[in-house]
Protein backbone atom coordinates (compact mmCIF):
# COMPACT_ATOMS: atom_id res chain seq x y z
CA UNK A 1 0.00 0.00 0.00
CA UNK A 2 1.50 3.22 -0.48
CA UNK A 3 1.30 6.25 2.16
CA UNK A 4 1.82 9.31 2.77
CA UNK A 5 4.18 10.63 5.25
CA UNK A 6 3.70 13.53 7.73
CA UNK A 7 6.41 14.57 9.89
CA UNK A 8 6.62 16.11 12.63
CA UNK A 9 9.87 17.14 14.98
CA UNK A 10 8.76 18.12 18.21
CA UNK A 11 10.50 18.92 20.75
CA UNK A 12 10.28 16.08 23.02
CA UNK A 13 8.87 13.20 20.18
CA UNK A 14 9.56 13.31 16.36
CA UNK A 15 5.97 11.75 15.26
CA UNK A 16 4.91 10.01 12.19
CA UNK A 17 1.22 10.00 10.76
CA UNK A 18 1.07 7.66 7.60
CA UNK A 19 -1.92 8.74 5.23
CA UNK A 20 -3.73 6.75 2.26
CA UNK A 21 -4.35 9.63 -0.19
CA UNK A 22 -6.72 7.90 -1.97
CA UNK A 23 -9.10 6.35 0.09
CA UNK A 24 -8.27 8.90 2.56
CA UNK A 25 -7.78 7.74 5.98
CA UNK A 26 -4.60 7.40 8.50
CA UNK A 27 -3.04 4.25 8.42
CA UNK A 28 -0.92 5.15 11.88
CA UNK A 29 0.70 7.26 13.63
CA UNK A 30 4.09 6.71 15.77
CA UNK A 31 6.99 8.21 17.75
CA UNK A 32 10.06 8.52 18.97
CA UNK A 33 11.85 11.01 21.02
CA UNK A 34 13.33 14.26 19.55
CA UNK A 35 16.74 13.39 18.67
CA UNK A 36 18.45 16.73 17.98
CA UNK A 37 21.72 16.69 20.39
CA UNK A 38 23.29 13.50 17.99
CA UNK A 39 21.61 13.24 14.44
CA UNK A 40 18.17 14.14 14.27
CA UNK A 41 17.44 11.00 11.96
CA UNK A 42 17.73 8.80 14.45
CA UNK A 43 14.76 9.02 15.67
CA UNK A 44 13.30 9.29 12.68
CA UNK A 45 14.08 6.67 11.60
CA UNK A 46 12.96 4.97 14.95
CA UNK A 47 9.92 5.93 14.35
CA UNK A 48 9.93 4.93 11.03
CA UNK A 49 10.50 1.22 11.94
CA UNK A 50 8.15 1.47 14.24
CA UNK A 51 5.53 2.87 11.62
CA UNK A 52 6.48 -0.45 9.46
CA UNK A 53 6.42 -2.81 12.50
CA UNK A 54 2.77 -1.56 13.31
CA UNK A 55 1.97 -1.33 9.85
CA UNK A 56 3.32 -4.15 7.35
CA UNK A 57 0.91 -2.91 4.88
CA UNK A 58 2.51 -0.17 4.05
CA UNK A 59 5.47 -0.99 1.28
CA UNK A 60 5.92 2.33 -0.75
CA UNK A 61 6.17 5.91 0.59
CA UNK A 62 5.01 8.30 -2.12
CA UNK A 63 5.75 11.76 -0.34
CA UNK A 64 7.00 13.39 2.76
CA UNK A 65 5.83 16.78 4.24
CA UNK A 66 7.57 18.08 7.40
CA UNK A 67 7.52 20.89 10.27
CA UNK A 68 9.12 20.99 13.20
CA UNK A 69 9.26 22.67 16.78
CA UNK A 70 12.55 20.95 18.04
CA UNK A 71 15.15 22.39 19.58
CA UNK A 72 13.17 25.26 21.34
CA UNK A 73 11.20 25.75 18.23
CA UNK A 74 11.36 29.45 16.53
CA UNK A 75 12.29 31.87 18.28
CA UNK A 76 11.60 35.36 17.91
CA UNK A 77 12.34 39.47 18.76
CA UNK A 78 9.53 42.06 18.12
CA UNK A 79 10.67 45.80 18.64
CA UNK A 80 7.91 48.66 17.20
CA UNK A 81 6.89 51.58 18.67
CA UNK A 82 4.36 52.48 20.71
CA UNK A 83 3.19 49.15 22.40
CA UNK A 84 -0.44 48.80 21.70
CA UNK A 85 -0.01 49.56 17.85
CA UNK A 86 3.30 48.65 15.98
CA UNK A 87 4.70 46.74 18.73
CA UNK A 88 1.85 44.28 18.95
CA UNK A 89 1.51 44.62 15.16
CA UNK A 90 5.00 43.08 15.33
CA UNK A 91 4.77 40.69 18.07
CA UNK A 92 1.12 39.17 15.99
CA UNK A 93 2.97 38.30 13.10
CA UNK A 94 5.99 36.06 15.04
CA UNK A 95 2.88 34.35 16.61
CA UNK A 96 0.91 33.82 13.66
CA UNK A 97 4.67 32.71 12.02
CA UNK A 98 4.54 30.27 14.46
CA UNK A 99 7.20 31.78 16.73
CA UNK A 100 7.88 32.46 20.44
CA UNK A 101 8.08 36.06 20.89
CA UNK A 102 10.74 36.10 24.29
CA UNK A 103 11.99 39.69 23.17
CA UNK A 104 9.72 42.98 23.00
CA UNK A 105 11.53 46.37 22.67
CA UNK A 106 9.50 49.51 22.31
CA UNK A 107 10.44 52.87 21.44
CA UNK A 108 13.59 54.03 21.19
CA UNK A 109 16.16 50.58 21.86
CA UNK A 110 18.63 51.42 24.83
CA UNK A 111 22.41 49.74 24.61
CA UNK A 112 21.19 47.73 27.16
CA UNK A 113 18.40 46.15 25.52
CA UNK A 114 20.39 45.74 22.46
CA UNK A 115 23.03 43.99 24.64
CA UNK A 116 20.24 41.62 26.39
CA UNK A 117 19.36 41.39 22.58
CA UNK A 118 22.78 39.91 21.37
CA UNK A 119 23.17 37.62 24.44
CA UNK A 120 19.83 36.24 23.97
CA UNK A 121 19.13 33.00 22.27
CA UNK A 122 16.71 34.79 19.33
CA UNK A 123 16.83 33.47 15.62
CA UNK A 124 15.17 36.04 14.29
CA UNK A 125 14.43 39.76 14.69
CA UNK A 126 11.00 41.95 13.78
CA UNK A 127 11.67 45.69 13.50
CA UNK A 128 8.70 47.70 12.83
CA UNK A 129 7.50 50.79 13.52
CA UNK A 130 5.67 54.14 12.40
CA UNK A 131 3.00 53.75 9.72
CA UNK A 132 3.69 54.68 6.12
CA UNK A 133 4.57 57.98 5.92
CA UNK A 134 4.73 58.20 9.75
CA UNK A 135 6.96 58.01 11.85
CA UNK A 136 10.77 56.99 10.65
CA UNK A 137 13.19 58.25 13.51
CA UNK A 138 12.13 55.28 15.94
CA UNK A 139 12.77 52.66 13.37
CA UNK A 140 15.81 54.14 11.77
CA UNK A 141 17.56 54.95 15.02
CA UNK A 142 16.74 51.15 16.11
CA UNK A 143 18.17 49.89 13.26
CA UNK A 144 21.66 51.85 14.15
CA UNK A 145 21.76 50.65 17.20
CA UNK A 146 21.47 47.17 16.10
CA UNK A 147 23.86 47.63 13.39
CA UNK A 148 26.20 49.09 16.45
CA UNK A 149 25.95 45.68 17.77
CA UNK A 150 25.86 43.64 15.01
CA UNK A 151 23.58 41.45 16.03
CA UNK A 152 24.55 38.31 14.73
CA UNK A 153 20.33 37.31 13.61
CA UNK A 154 18.42 37.50 10.51
CA UNK A 155 16.24 41.03 10.75
CA UNK A 156 13.01 41.79 9.21
CA UNK A 157 12.72 45.46 8.45
CA UNK A 158 8.37 45.50 8.53
CA UNK A 159 8.13 49.37 9.36
CA UNK A 160 7.22 52.73 7.67
CA UNK A 161 7.94 52.37 4.24
CA UNK A 162 9.33 55.73 4.30
CA UNK A 163 12.67 54.76 6.21
CA UNK A 164 13.61 52.11 3.71
CA UNK A 165 16.12 53.47 2.05
CA UNK A 166 17.68 54.94 4.93
CA UNK A 167 17.62 51.58 6.74
CA UNK A 168 19.11 49.98 3.41
CA UNK A 169 21.97 52.02 3.41
CA UNK A 170 22.35 51.37 7.05
CA UNK A 171 22.88 47.51 6.75
CA UNK A 172 24.15 47.74 3.76
CA UNK A 173 27.69 46.50 3.23
CA UNK A 174 27.85 45.13 7.17
CA UNK A 175 27.70 41.65 8.38
CA UNK A 176 23.88 41.95 8.68
CA UNK A 177 21.68 39.88 7.11
CA UNK A 178 17.91 41.53 6.22
CA UNK A 179 15.22 41.50 4.45
CA UNK A 180 12.46 44.38 3.87
CA UNK A 181 9.00 44.18 3.93
CA UNK A 182 5.65 45.25 3.93
CA UNK A 183 4.89 47.41 6.95
CA UNK A 184 3.17 45.70 9.19
CA UNK A 185 0.94 48.38 10.27
CA UNK A 186 0.37 49.98 6.76
CA UNK A 187 -2.22 52.81 8.52
CA UNK A 188 -3.34 53.10 11.66
CA UNK A 189 -4.45 49.97 13.54
CA UNK A 190 -4.35 48.74 10.26
CA UNK A 191 -2.94 44.87 10.45
CA UNK A 192 -0.93 43.64 7.78
CA UNK A 193 1.37 40.95 8.90
CA UNK A 194 0.65 38.56 6.00
CA UNK A 195 4.54 39.13 3.86
CA UNK A 196 6.20 39.28 6.96
CA UNK A 197 4.68 35.83 7.63
CA UNK A 198 5.87 34.51 4.76
CA UNK A 199 10.12 35.86 5.21
CA UNK A 200 10.04 34.70 8.48
CA UNK A 201 8.78 30.54 7.27
CA UNK A 202 11.41 31.56 4.41
CA UNK A 203 14.27 32.24 6.82
CA UNK A 204 13.25 29.59 9.30
CA UNK A 205 12.97 27.04 6.19
CA UNK A 206 16.49 28.36 4.67
CA UNK A 207 18.64 29.01 8.03
CA UNK A 208 17.46 28.23 11.40
CA UNK A 209 16.63 24.58 10.81
CA UNK A 210 19.93 24.48 9.98
CA UNK A 211 21.45 26.50 12.68
CA UNK A 212 19.16 24.09 14.78
CA UNK A 213 21.19 20.67 13.34
CA UNK A 214 17.38 19.59 12.05
CA UNK A 215 18.60 20.64 8.40
CA UNK A 216 20.47 16.96 7.79
CA UNK A 217 16.77 15.26 8.59
CA UNK A 218 16.84 17.18 4.39
CA UNK A 219 18.66 14.58 3.48
CA UNK A 220 15.94 12.01 3.33
CA UNK A 221 12.50 13.51 3.93
CA UNK A 222 13.25 16.87 1.41
CA UNK A 223 12.07 20.26 2.64
CA UNK A 224 11.12 20.84 6.34
CA UNK A 225 8.11 23.83 5.46
CA UNK A 226 7.12 25.27 8.68
CA UNK A 227 6.68 25.68 12.05
CA UNK A 228 4.81 23.19 14.04
CA UNK A 229 2.55 26.11 15.11
CA UNK A 230 2.51 27.43 12.10
CA UNK A 231 0.89 23.93 10.35
CA UNK A 232 -1.49 23.72 13.47
CA UNK A 233 -2.72 27.60 12.71
CA UNK A 234 -3.09 26.50 9.00
CA UNK A 235 -4.94 23.45 9.92
CA UNK A 236 -7.61 25.24 11.68
CA UNK A 237 -7.81 27.78 9.69
CA UNK A 238 -8.71 25.11 6.44
CA UNK A 239 -10.95 23.65 8.87
CA UNK A 240 -13.10 26.76 9.26
CA UNK A 241 -13.21 28.57 6.18
CA UNK A 242 -13.93 24.67 4.34
CA UNK A 243 -12.65 24.53 1.18
CA UNK A 244 -14.66 24.25 -2.30
CA UNK A 245 -17.67 22.40 -1.83
CA UNK A 246 -16.79 20.50 1.41
CA UNK A 247 -18.68 22.87 4.08
CA UNK A 248 -16.44 24.16 7.26
CA UNK A 249 -16.82 24.49 10.36
CA UNK A 250 -17.17 28.25 10.98
CA UNK A 251 -15.42 30.20 13.57
CA UNK A 252 -13.71 27.71 16.06
CA UNK A 253 -10.90 27.57 18.55
CA UNK A 254 -7.95 25.19 19.00
CA UNK A 255 -6.93 24.92 22.08
CA UNK A 256 -2.70 22.71 23.13
CA UNK A 257 -2.15 22.32 26.60
CA UNK A 258 1.79 21.68 27.05
CA UNK A 259 4.26 21.21 29.50
CA UNK A 260 5.67 24.75 29.35
CA UNK A 261 3.03 26.79 27.36
CA UNK A 262 -0.71 27.00 26.21
CA UNK A 263 -1.45 28.06 22.90
CA UNK A 264 -4.68 29.31 21.81
CA UNK A 265 -5.83 29.66 17.74
CA UNK A 266 -9.15 31.60 16.86
CA UNK A 267 -10.22 31.55 13.54
CA UNK A 268 -13.07 34.17 12.93
CA UNK A 269 -13.33 37.80 12.77
CA UNK A 270 -14.91 38.54 16.00
CA UNK A 271 -16.39 41.56 15.13
CA UNK A 272 -18.47 42.75 17.71
CA UNK A 273 -22.47 41.39 17.76
CA UNK A 274 -24.26 44.50 18.83
CA UNK A 275 -24.79 48.28 17.59
CA UNK A 276 -24.03 49.84 20.30
CA UNK A 277 -20.62 48.15 20.67
CA UNK A 278 -17.81 50.09 19.24
CA UNK A 279 -14.34 48.22 18.33
CA UNK A 280 -11.30 49.45 19.77
CA UNK A 281 -7.58 48.97 19.46
CA UNK A 282 -5.25 47.01 16.64
CA UNK A 283 -7.19 45.28 13.90
CA UNK A 284 -7.05 41.35 15.13
CA UNK A 285 -6.00 38.72 12.39
CA UNK A 286 -8.22 36.50 10.93
CA UNK A 287 -6.35 33.67 11.94
CA UNK A 288 -5.06 34.64 15.78
CA UNK A 289 -2.57 32.78 17.64
CA UNK A 290 -1.52 33.81 21.67
CA UNK A 291 1.31 31.67 24.03
CA UNK A 292 1.31 31.96 26.98
CA UNK A 293 4.81 31.00 28.64
CA UNK A 294 3.36 30.86 32.40
CA UNK A 295 0.81 28.08 31.59
CA UNK A 296 2.08 24.67 31.41
CA UNK A 297 1.47 21.37 32.77
CA UNK A 298 5.36 21.13 33.96
CA UNK A 299 8.19 23.53 33.59
CA UNK A 300 6.27 26.75 34.36
CA UNK A 301 3.63 24.81 37.08
CA UNK A 302 5.36 27.00 39.78
CA UNK A 303 4.33 29.85 37.78
CA UNK A 304 0.55 29.37 38.53
CA UNK A 305 -0.10 30.64 41.76
CA UNK A 306 0.94 33.84 40.70
CA UNK A 307 -1.97 34.07 38.62
CA UNK A 308 -4.13 32.05 41.00
CA UNK A 309 -4.60 31.87 44.61
CA UNK A 310 -4.51 29.07 46.85
CA UNK A 311 -7.41 30.03 47.47
CA UNK A 312 -9.03 29.96 43.67
CA UNK A 313 -6.79 26.91 43.20
CA UNK A 314 -9.03 24.78 44.43
CA UNK A 315 -11.99 26.12 42.96
CA UNK A 316 -10.44 24.08 39.63
CA UNK A 317 -10.68 20.56 41.79
CA UNK A 318 -13.51 19.00 41.01
CA UNK A 319 -16.61 19.37 43.49
CA UNK A 320 -16.28 15.49 44.21
CA UNK A 321 -13.04 15.54 44.51
CA UNK A 322 -12.61 13.50 47.54
CA UNK A 323 -8.61 13.78 47.49
CA UNK A 324 -6.37 15.87 49.90
CA UNK A 325 -4.05 18.09 47.48
CA UNK A 326 -1.32 19.90 48.92
CA UNK A 327 -1.17 22.74 46.37
CA UNK A 328 2.61 24.12 46.87
CA UNK A 329 4.24 20.84 47.06
CA UNK A 330 2.37 18.86 44.00
CA UNK A 331 3.14 22.14 42.01
CA UNK A 332 6.89 22.20 42.96
CA UNK A 333 7.04 18.07 42.32
CA UNK A 334 6.28 19.08 38.67
CA UNK A 335 8.21 21.97 37.85
CA UNK A 336 11.43 19.90 38.90
CA UNK A 337 10.37 17.04 37.29
CA UNK A 338 9.10 18.03 34.13
CA UNK A 339 8.84 13.71 33.04
CA UNK A 340 6.14 13.48 35.63
CA UNK A 341 3.61 11.17 34.99
CA UNK A 342 1.16 10.92 36.86
CA UNK A 343 -0.16 7.47 38.91
CA UNK A 344 -2.88 7.91 41.20
CA UNK A 345 -6.18 9.51 41.46
CA UNK A 346 -5.12 12.11 43.47
CA UNK A 347 -2.24 12.96 40.94
CA UNK A 348 -4.94 12.89 37.98
CA UNK A 349 -6.96 14.63 39.69
CA UNK A 350 -4.13 17.62 40.22
CA UNK A 351 -3.31 17.60 37.16
CA UNK A 352 -6.91 17.91 35.37
CA UNK A 353 -7.37 21.21 38.06
CA UNK A 354 -3.86 22.17 36.69
CA UNK A 355 -4.90 21.97 32.96
CA UNK A 356 -8.55 23.65 34.01
CA UNK A 357 -6.37 26.76 35.15
CA UNK A 358 -4.23 26.47 31.96
CA UNK A 359 -7.44 26.85 29.48
CA UNK A 360 -9.26 29.55 31.66
CA UNK A 361 -6.54 31.84 32.29
CA UNK A 362 -5.27 31.42 28.39
CA UNK A 363 -9.05 32.34 27.80
CA UNK A 364 -9.06 35.54 29.45
CA UNK A 365 -6.00 36.12 27.64
CA UNK A 366 -6.55 35.36 24.50
CA UNK A 367 -10.47 36.73 23.65
CA UNK A 368 -11.81 40.21 23.68
CA UNK A 369 -13.69 41.87 26.54
CA UNK A 370 -15.77 44.94 27.01
CA UNK A 371 -15.93 48.32 28.71
CA UNK A 372 -18.88 49.75 29.82
CA UNK A 373 -19.21 53.66 28.75
CA UNK A 374 -21.63 55.38 30.25
CA UNK A 375 -22.23 58.26 27.72
CA UNK A 376 -24.99 61.14 27.63
CA UNK A 377 -26.96 58.61 24.62
CA UNK A 378 -26.65 56.11 27.27
CA UNK A 379 -24.45 53.05 27.67
CA UNK A 380 -21.91 52.41 25.13
CA UNK A 381 -19.22 49.55 25.40
CA UNK A 382 -16.38 49.39 23.60
CA UNK A 383 -14.55 46.27 22.50
CA UNK A 384 -11.22 45.03 22.28
CA UNK A 385 -10.06 41.68 20.76
CA UNK A 386 -12.30 39.17 19.76
CA UNK A 387 -15.95 38.53 20.47
CA UNK A 388 -16.03 34.57 20.20
CA UNK A 389 -19.25 34.60 21.86
CA UNK A 390 -20.59 32.91 18.88
CA UNK A 391 -17.64 30.34 18.44
CA UNK A 392 -19.17 27.01 17.78
CA UNK A 393 -16.25 24.60 18.01
CA UNK A 394 -13.68 24.19 20.51
CA UNK A 395 -11.10 21.70 19.55
CA UNK A 396 -8.36 20.06 22.48
CA UNK A 397 -4.82 18.99 21.25
CA UNK A 398 -1.62 18.14 23.00
CA UNK A 399 -0.68 15.47 24.81
CA UNK A 400 -2.72 16.64 28.26
CA UNK A 401 -5.94 16.97 26.37
CA UNK A 402 -5.28 13.56 24.15
CA UNK A 403 -4.97 11.28 26.79
CA UNK A 404 -6.37 12.82 29.19
CA UNK A 405 -10.49 11.68 30.37
CA UNK A 406 -12.15 14.22 31.34
CA UNK A 407 -10.71 16.36 28.47
CA UNK A 408 -13.82 18.09 27.26
CA UNK A 409 -14.73 18.65 30.99
CA UNK A 410 -11.28 20.58 31.29
CA UNK A 411 -11.84 22.42 28.21
CA UNK A 412 -15.56 23.74 29.54
CA UNK A 413 -13.37 26.32 31.16
CA UNK A 414 -13.08 28.32 27.90
CA UNK A 415 -16.81 29.07 28.61
CA UNK A 416 -19.15 32.07 29.63
CA UNK A 417 -18.42 32.50 33.46
CA UNK A 418 -20.71 34.70 35.46
CA UNK A 419 -17.38 36.32 36.95
CA UNK A 420 -15.77 36.86 34.11
CA UNK A 421 -18.87 38.61 32.50
CA UNK A 422 -16.92 40.99 30.70
CA UNK A 423 -15.05 38.51 28.80
CA UNK A 424 -16.54 37.91 24.81
CA UNK A 425 -15.81 34.08 25.58
CA UNK A 426 -17.94 31.26 23.98
CA UNK A 427 -21.10 30.42 25.07
CA UNK A 428 -22.09 27.24 24.23
CA UNK A 429 -19.92 25.72 21.88
CA UNK A 430 -19.03 21.82 20.67
CA UNK A 431 -16.06 20.60 22.20
CA UNK A 432 -14.24 18.03 19.91
CA UNK A 433 -10.78 16.33 20.91
CA UNK A 434 -7.96 15.58 18.15
CA UNK A 435 -7.83 12.28 19.76
CA UNK A 436 -5.40 10.86 16.56
CA UNK A 437 -3.16 13.97 17.25
CA UNK A 438 -3.62 14.67 13.67
CA UNK A 439 -3.53 18.78 13.58
CA UNK A 440 -0.48 20.08 12.80
CA UNK A 441 0.14 16.35 10.07
CA UNK A 442 -2.61 17.72 8.30
CA UNK A 443 -2.24 21.15 8.48
CA UNK A 444 1.05 20.19 6.70
CA UNK A 445 -1.22 17.83 4.20
CA UNK A 446 -2.97 20.87 3.63
CA UNK A 447 -0.31 22.63 1.34
CA UNK A 448 -0.90 19.75 -1.07
CA UNK A 449 -3.82 18.68 -0.87
CA UNK A 450 -6.12 20.44 0.72
CA UNK A 451 -9.35 18.30 0.13
CA UNK A 452 -8.15 15.36 1.82
CA UNK A 453 -6.81 16.91 4.72
CA UNK A 454 -10.04 18.91 5.55
CA UNK A 455 -12.40 15.32 4.97
CA UNK A 456 -9.81 13.77 7.15
CA UNK A 457 -10.14 16.13 10.02
CA UNK A 458 -13.79 16.66 9.58
CA UNK A 459 -14.00 12.61 10.65
CA UNK A 460 -11.01 12.38 13.06
CA UNK A 461 -11.83 15.00 15.45
CA UNK A 462 -14.48 13.63 18.12
CA UNK B 1 2.02 66.09 3.42
CA UNK B 2 1.04 67.71 7.41
CA UNK B 3 -0.60 65.09 9.12
CA UNK B 4 -3.11 65.83 11.64
CA UNK B 5 -5.08 63.19 14.17
CA UNK B 6 -8.52 63.86 14.54
CA UNK B 7 -11.07 62.52 16.90
CA UNK B 8 -13.71 62.99 19.64
CA UNK B 9 -12.76 62.82 23.10
CA UNK B 10 -14.07 60.65 26.20
CA UNK B 11 -17.47 59.53 26.30
CA UNK B 12 -18.63 61.49 23.23
CA UNK B 13 -20.68 59.57 20.70
CA UNK B 14 -20.77 62.83 18.12
CA UNK B 15 -19.86 61.44 14.88
CA UNK B 16 -21.37 64.15 12.43
CA UNK B 17 -18.97 66.77 13.04
CA UNK B 18 -15.88 64.68 13.18
CA UNK B 19 -17.07 63.43 9.42
CA UNK B 20 -16.96 66.93 8.04
CA UNK B 21 -13.58 68.07 10.17
CA UNK B 22 -12.28 64.58 8.19
CA UNK B 23 -13.68 65.72 4.40
CA UNK B 24 -12.82 69.55 4.87
CA UNK B 25 -8.96 69.02 6.30
CA UNK B 26 -8.84 66.26 3.26
CA UNK B 27 -10.40 68.89 0.85
CA UNK B 28 -7.09 70.91 1.76
CA UNK B 29 -4.81 68.19 1.15
CA UNK B 30 -3.94 66.98 4.85
CA UNK B 31 -3.29 63.61 5.87
CA UNK B 32 -6.15 63.03 7.79
CA UNK B 33 -5.97 60.22 10.82
CA UNK B 34 -9.39 60.17 11.99
CA UNK B 35 -9.40 57.66 14.99
CA UNK B 36 -13.31 58.27 15.16
CA UNK B 37 -15.57 58.91 18.57
CA UNK B 38 -14.82 57.64 22.11
CA UNK B 39 -11.46 58.01 21.95
CA UNK B 40 -8.91 58.43 25.22
CA UNK B 41 -5.93 61.17 24.96
CA UNK B 42 -4.03 58.10 24.92
CA UNK B 43 -5.88 57.01 21.60
CA UNK B 44 -4.84 60.56 20.29
CA UNK B 45 -1.24 59.94 21.57
CA UNK B 46 -0.20 56.95 20.29
CA UNK B 47 -2.05 57.60 16.63
CA UNK B 48 0.06 60.72 16.74
CA UNK B 49 3.29 58.96 17.39
CA UNK B 50 3.06 56.61 15.21
CA UNK B 51 2.08 58.49 11.76
CA UNK B 52 4.42 61.05 13.08
CA UNK B 53 1.56 63.80 13.54
CA UNK B 54 2.01 67.49 12.95
CA UNK B 55 -1.21 68.63 15.16
CA UNK B 56 -4.17 66.93 17.52
CA UNK B 57 -7.66 67.94 16.75
CA UNK B 58 -9.70 67.47 20.00
CA UNK B 59 -13.66 67.88 19.00
CA UNK B 60 -16.00 67.20 22.06
CA UNK B 61 -19.84 68.30 22.06
CA UNK B 62 -20.77 66.88 25.31
CA UNK B 63 -20.04 69.19 27.59
CA UNK B 64 -17.57 67.39 29.34
CA UNK B 65 -14.29 68.41 27.29
CA UNK B 66 -12.82 70.32 30.18
CA UNK B 67 -12.15 67.35 32.25
CA UNK B 68 -11.09 65.16 29.36
CA UNK B 69 -8.88 67.32 28.36
CA UNK B 70 -7.22 68.21 31.51
CA UNK B 71 -3.58 67.20 31.37
CA UNK B 72 -3.14 66.48 27.88
CA UNK B 73 -0.32 68.35 27.25
CA UNK B 74 1.51 66.90 30.35
CA UNK B 75 1.03 63.51 29.14
CA UNK B 76 2.20 64.61 25.39
CA UNK B 77 5.26 66.27 26.45
CA UNK B 78 6.20 63.14 28.78
CA UNK B 79 5.50 60.54 25.10
CA UNK B 80 8.18 62.66 23.60
CA UNK B 81 5.75 64.85 21.44
CA UNK B 82 5.51 68.16 23.74
CA UNK B 83 5.93 70.12 20.30
CA UNK B 84 3.03 69.18 18.67
CA UNK B 85 -0.12 71.21 17.74
CA UNK B 86 -2.79 71.11 20.17
CA UNK B 87 -6.44 71.64 19.08
CA UNK B 88 -9.97 71.63 21.03
CA UNK B 89 -13.46 72.70 19.63
CA UNK B 90 -17.29 71.98 19.90
CA UNK B 91 -18.86 72.71 23.33
CA UNK B 92 -15.95 72.05 25.41
CA UNK B 93 -17.50 73.58 28.66
CA UNK B 94 -20.86 72.94 30.45
CA UNK B 95 -23.29 76.39 31.09
CA UNK B 96 -22.92 79.54 29.65
CA UNK B 97 -19.73 80.74 30.08
CA UNK B 98 -17.54 83.90 27.96
CA UNK B 99 -15.88 81.84 25.51
CA UNK B 100 -12.75 84.58 26.04
CA UNK B 101 -12.36 82.79 29.79
CA UNK B 102 -13.03 79.72 28.13
CA UNK B 103 -10.29 79.96 25.77
CA UNK B 104 -7.98 81.30 28.46
CA UNK B 105 -8.46 78.00 30.52
CA UNK B 106 -7.80 75.68 27.28
CA UNK B 107 -4.49 77.66 26.38
CA UNK B 108 -3.50 77.51 30.23
CA UNK B 109 -3.94 74.12 29.75
CA UNK B 110 -1.86 73.95 26.95
CA UNK B 111 -4.00 73.98 23.78
CA UNK B 112 -2.85 76.22 21.52
CA UNK B 113 -5.96 76.94 20.01
CA UNK B 114 -9.96 76.28 21.06
CA UNK B 115 -13.00 77.23 19.44
CA UNK B 116 -16.56 78.01 20.43
CA UNK B 117 -19.48 76.26 19.50
CA UNK B 118 -20.47 77.27 15.75
CA UNK B 119 -17.43 78.06 14.79
CA UNK B 120 -16.85 77.08 10.64
CA UNK B 121 -14.02 74.49 10.38
CA UNK B 122 -12.54 76.46 7.84
CA UNK B 123 -11.48 78.85 10.20
CA UNK B 124 -9.56 76.27 12.08
CA UNK B 125 -8.33 75.38 8.80
CA UNK B 126 -6.43 78.52 8.28
CA UNK B 127 -4.97 78.80 11.74
CA UNK B 128 -3.55 75.28 11.21
CA UNK B 129 -2.00 76.39 7.83
CA UNK B 130 -1.21 79.30 9.88
CA UNK B 131 0.61 77.63 12.59
CA UNK B 132 1.80 75.00 10.47
CA UNK B 133 3.49 76.93 8.46
CA UNK B 134 1.88 76.44 5.17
Amino acid sequence: MEAFLLVDFGSTYTKLTAVNLEEEYIIGTSKAPTTVKTNVLDGYDKALSRLYQDHPEIDHISGISACSSAAGGLKMAAIGLVEELTVEAAKRACLGAGAIVKQVYSHHLTKREVKELKESDTDIVLLAGGTNGGNKECIIHNAKRLKEAEVPFPIIVAGNKDANDEIEEIFEGTSIEYYIVDNVMPQLKKLNVDEAKHIIRKIFIDKIIEAKGIKRAEERIGEIIMPTPEAVLLAAELLSNGYEDIEGFGELMVIDIGGATTDVHTIGEGYPKRTEVLLKGLQEPFAKRTVEGDLGMRFSANALLNLVSNYNFKKYFEVDDQCNHDIDKSLNRRSQDVDFIPHTKDEEEFDKAIAKICADVSMSRHVGHVEVVHTPLGDMYYQTGKDLTDLRYVIGTGGVLIYNQDAKKILQQVNKKSDKALELRPTNPSILIDKSYILAAMGLLSQKYPRTALKMMKQYLL
Amino acid sequence: MKTVVIGVIGADVHAVGNKIIDYVLKEHGFNVVNIGVLSSQEDFINAAIETDADAIMVSSLYGHGEMDCRYFREKCEESGIGNIKLYVGGNIVVGKHEFKEVEKRFKKMGFDRAYPPGTKIDAAVNDLKEDLGL
